[in-house]
């Protein structure tokens, strides 16, 4: 291990980092411009990076825009985030066949056994994998294909100076500084002199470290990666006063702002496919022509109609009862079923909505007439 | 997790598009099961619906099934050998515990006397640490009464209540909804358990006639249901409200379950 | 053997009237027993008595052509069967069978029509006491017309 725990690095040494990860097997992915957004990808080198490239943000709007430096990471979030690649969109779960005597035979998917490197995980992702993880591995049974994935996975942080314009880390209390989780954590810095400081967070990573071309840091680099932190914390895109939301929305389960909005909302599931936390999964059940029947798990949408179909009709019919159930179960009854809020202020439903739909915006409108006095959904 | 493979043992038409089957795996151990618990069967290459355990726990797993979809159909259909898969068992038990030592009040809609059967074998197990012990059963019609031979049997030891919601010409039996069977039941109000099982209308209003009897709400448990698919926690259906009914549930407190079924569409 | 009106104090259409009151309604009553098969009253019939049943079970049915009678509703121990003698024509709706012997206290409607109007604070009294059966009946009922059981209820 070597013996400083905060180095520096220049920009040109992220392609030893790429490599050194590729060297030891890792499947790297990080950020990449394509199709106008910033989009998390398999990386073969730095040069893949979004160099000098930043986003603006906004209900319903996402445009990216030329920076006048070379930021590796002067940009927020895009419309991915990591768990399309711990929680994969469509997977074969197991194959069946139907032997001679009617017997069966079943077989489970292998474990893809590539380890993964993520280059360019901000605090707030790390919070939401770290959300994911509490459903997957922290339950009394774990998933098996999430957990292998999981296991091994290296984690390259970097810490924002740069929020978008729906970002509110800072009211959901994760971020914009990575505060642990990660292997190795970047902070870009773009004083004049373009520079990484880097911090350790694991043996691992401080391993990895060790292959790179680098420097102590010096007290000036911490000050001015500090400032560029502090920053970032008066930058953000949107506020919420995030009090109690569980209680709040408890109390509020028929507050008129739901019909209000559900006149907006298209129940397009876009803010789930979005959402670093959504995990709600379905399984589809098939056969080939030659006998042989598959079960594959694949990403689901609270927002569709057949989400909560039991024998002859859905459970909540009606755009009304799927938004509520979105929002309260987010920043609600999350609460109850795994001990965290489900949000990470990350902003992707409210750029990446159709018709602009902001979180802090409904949230906010609720608690402004909040029944206080309401027992529905109390005991 | 994958299914494991049960061969149809036993079958046993219960009424018009009711079966039950016994099932015993194809190598392995059988299932360790508590009353109250599910299983997700599979019906090869159709698919997987969460069924509640129905049989004797203690006993060879049994399945009580209503053909209502392209599942169902074909699980009801399977023949004595046929080979379905078995995922399980899921959820948490009937707390039969609780309901020794006082008086029992088991209620039953429908084809929701299934899930409550094993514990009316655990009951009568331990009928002598039980005081008065009744089991109201109400269904649609006379032909969709459910293990009729057995509710003959049970006479003996429990007060077993009938009725049905409209009769037909061979009924001499009570004519009238479940709930109202509670007001005449023999039981001690301050010293009884109740389980009920059935539409969530019926265990509503069979709680509130409980209730209205002062039996307390934290003494009454019903068994709630909402789309089920991974049984595990983790593919977010059956969530209601702050609950998961395949991990936390599908038993449940009326404490715990009724300003929750007071909210529409939640 | 308790008199007509102790027995009356404790069953839930009589809840809490005065103990006049009660004198009054049980002097319009008597006791009666059916056998096991026994007709109570037909439809069509004259409907000046309505029953309380003390023992045994009711069905209250209607006779469908080609079906034969069928069972609308059972009734028990502690319910009244009937109440067509409150309002014009006065004519049963329904039939009524005893299913098991039954014993009941039968009241002369017309009678207990008599001292209503006589005394409306008397008919108030015993109105309001009648809607609640007739409410509770028909909340049962419409339980029922749910078909909660069917393939699509839930």
């Amino acid at each position: 291990m070597p013996d400083v725990t905060t180095s520096v690095i220049e920009p040109g040494a992220l392609d030893a980092l790429v490599g050194a990860l590729r060297g030891r097997g890792y499947r790297v992915l990080g950020p990449s411009v394509r199709d106008g957004a910033i989009v998390y990808d398999d990386l073969e080198s730095a040069g893949e990076l979004p160099v000098g490239w930043t986003d603006s943000q906004d209900g319903g709007r996402y445009r990216l825009e030329r920076r006048e430096d070379e930021a590796r990471f002067g940009y927020a979030v895009g419309p991915h985030s990591w768990k399309q690649f711990l929680l994969p969109p469509r997977i074969r779960l197991w194959q069946a066949r139907q032997n001679g005597d009617g017997g069966l035979e079943v077989e489970e998917e292998p474990l893809d056994e590539t380890p993964l490197a993520f280059i360019g995980v901000r605090s707030c992702e790390l919070h939401a994998i770290d959300i994911q993880d509490r459903v997957f591995v922290g339950g009394r049974v774990k998933d098996r294909d999430y957990a292998a994935r999981r296991e091994g996975a290296f984690l390259v942080a970097v810490n924002c100076f740069e929020p978008g314009g729906t970002c509110f880390c800072v009211s959901m209390g994760t971020g914009p500084k990575a505060e642990g989780g990660y292997d190795l954590a970047l902070t870009e810095i773009l004083d004049g002199e373009h520079r990484f400081l880097v911090e350790i967070g694991s043996e691992r990573g401080a391993e990895v470290l060790a292959e790179l071309p680098r420097r102590e840091a010096t007290a000036g680099d911490l000050e001015a990666a500090g400032a560029a932190v502090a920053g970032a914390v008066h930058k953000m895109g949107r506020q919420l006063d995030a009090t109690d939301l569980h209680g709040l929305l408890r109390r509020n389960l028929e507050h008129p702002r739901w019909d209000e909005v559900a006149e907006r909302c298209l129940t397009c599931g876009n803010c789930t496919m979005v959402c670093p936390t959504c995990f709600c999964t379905s399984v589809e059940d098939t056969t080939d022509l030659d006998g042989n029947a598959e079960r594959t798990r694949v990403w689901e949408t609270c927002y569709s109609v057949d989400y909560s179909y039991i024998h002859g009709g859905a459970i909540r019919p009606s755009g009304r009862s799927r938004y509520r159930q979105w929002l309260t179960h987010k920043f609600g009854t999350w609460h109850d079923q795994f001990d965290t809020s489900g949000c990470v202020g990350c902003g992707r439903c409210i750029t990446w909505c159709p018709v602009g739909i902001d979180v802090t915006e409904e949230l906010s409108a609720i608690r402004l007439t909040d029944d206080e006095e309401a027992t529905n959904g109390d005991h | 997790m994958a299914p494991r493979p049960f061969r149809v043992t036993r079958r046993r038409r219960e009424t018009a598009d009711t079966w039950t089957l016994g099932l015993e795996p194809v190598g392995g151990e059988p299932l360790s099961m508590a009353p109250g618990q599910f299983t997700m069967l599979y019906a090869f290459g159709i698919g997987e619906v969460p069924i509640s355990i129905s049989g004797d726990v203690e006993g060879p797993l049994a399945h009580t099934v209503r053909a209502v979809g392209s599942v169902t159909e074909a699980i009801c259909a399977a023949k004595r050998d046929a080979v379905l898969g078995v995922r399980g068992p899921f959820g948490n038990a009937w707390p039969v515990e609780a309901a020794l030592g006082g008086d029992v009040v088991v209620i039953a809609g429908g084809i929701g006397l299934a899930p409550l059967r094993p514990v009316l074998y655990e009951l009568l197990r331990r009928r002598g640490e039980l005081g008065e012990a009744a089991l109201l059963y109400g269904s649609r019609r006379p032909a969709e009464l459910l293990y009729t031979r057995e509710l003959e049997r049970w006479r003996k030891s429990l007060q077993v209540d009938m009725t049905v919601d409209a009769a037909d010409s061979g009924w001499t039996g009570k004519v009238g909804f479940v709930a109202k069977l509670v007001a005449s039941a023999r039981f001690d109000p301050a010293a009884a358990t109740a389980f009920i099982c059935g539409p969530e209308i019926m265990m509503r209003t069979s709680a509130e006639a409980l209730l209205e009897r002062g039996v307390a709400p934290e003494r009454i448990h019903v068994s709630m249901e909402r789309n089920m698919q991974c049984g595990l926690g983790h593919c977010g259906h059956c969530q209601l409200g702050p609950t998961l009914i395949c991990r936390d549930g599908p038993v449940y407190r009326w404490d715990e379950v009724d300003a929750l079924m007071k909210v529409r569409e939640l | 053997m308790e008199t007509i009106d102790t027995l009356l104090r404790d069953v839930p259409v009589f809840h809490g009237l005065p103990a006049e009151d009660l004198a009054l309604v049980a002097g319009c009553a008597q006791n009666v027993h059916f056998d096991a098969g026994a007709m109570l009253f037909r439809e069509g019939d004259e409907a000046d008595t309505f029953y309380l049943v003390r023992h045994g079970s009711i069905a209250l049915e209607m006779y469908v052509p080609a079906r034969g009678p069928a069972i609308i509703e059972t009734l028990e121990a502690g319910e009244v069967v009937g109440w067509s003698w409150l309002f014009p024509p006065y004519r049963w709706h329904f039939d009524a069978r005893a299913l098991t012997p039954v014993r009941a206290t039968a009241f002369d409607g017309a009678c207990l029509r008599g001292k209503c109007e006589d005394d409306p604070r008397l008919g108030y009294a015993l109105m309001s006491r009648f809607a609640q059966v007739l409410i509770e009946r028909l909340q049962w009922t419409r339980l029922r017309l749910l078909d909660l059981y069917g393939h699509d209820g839930s």
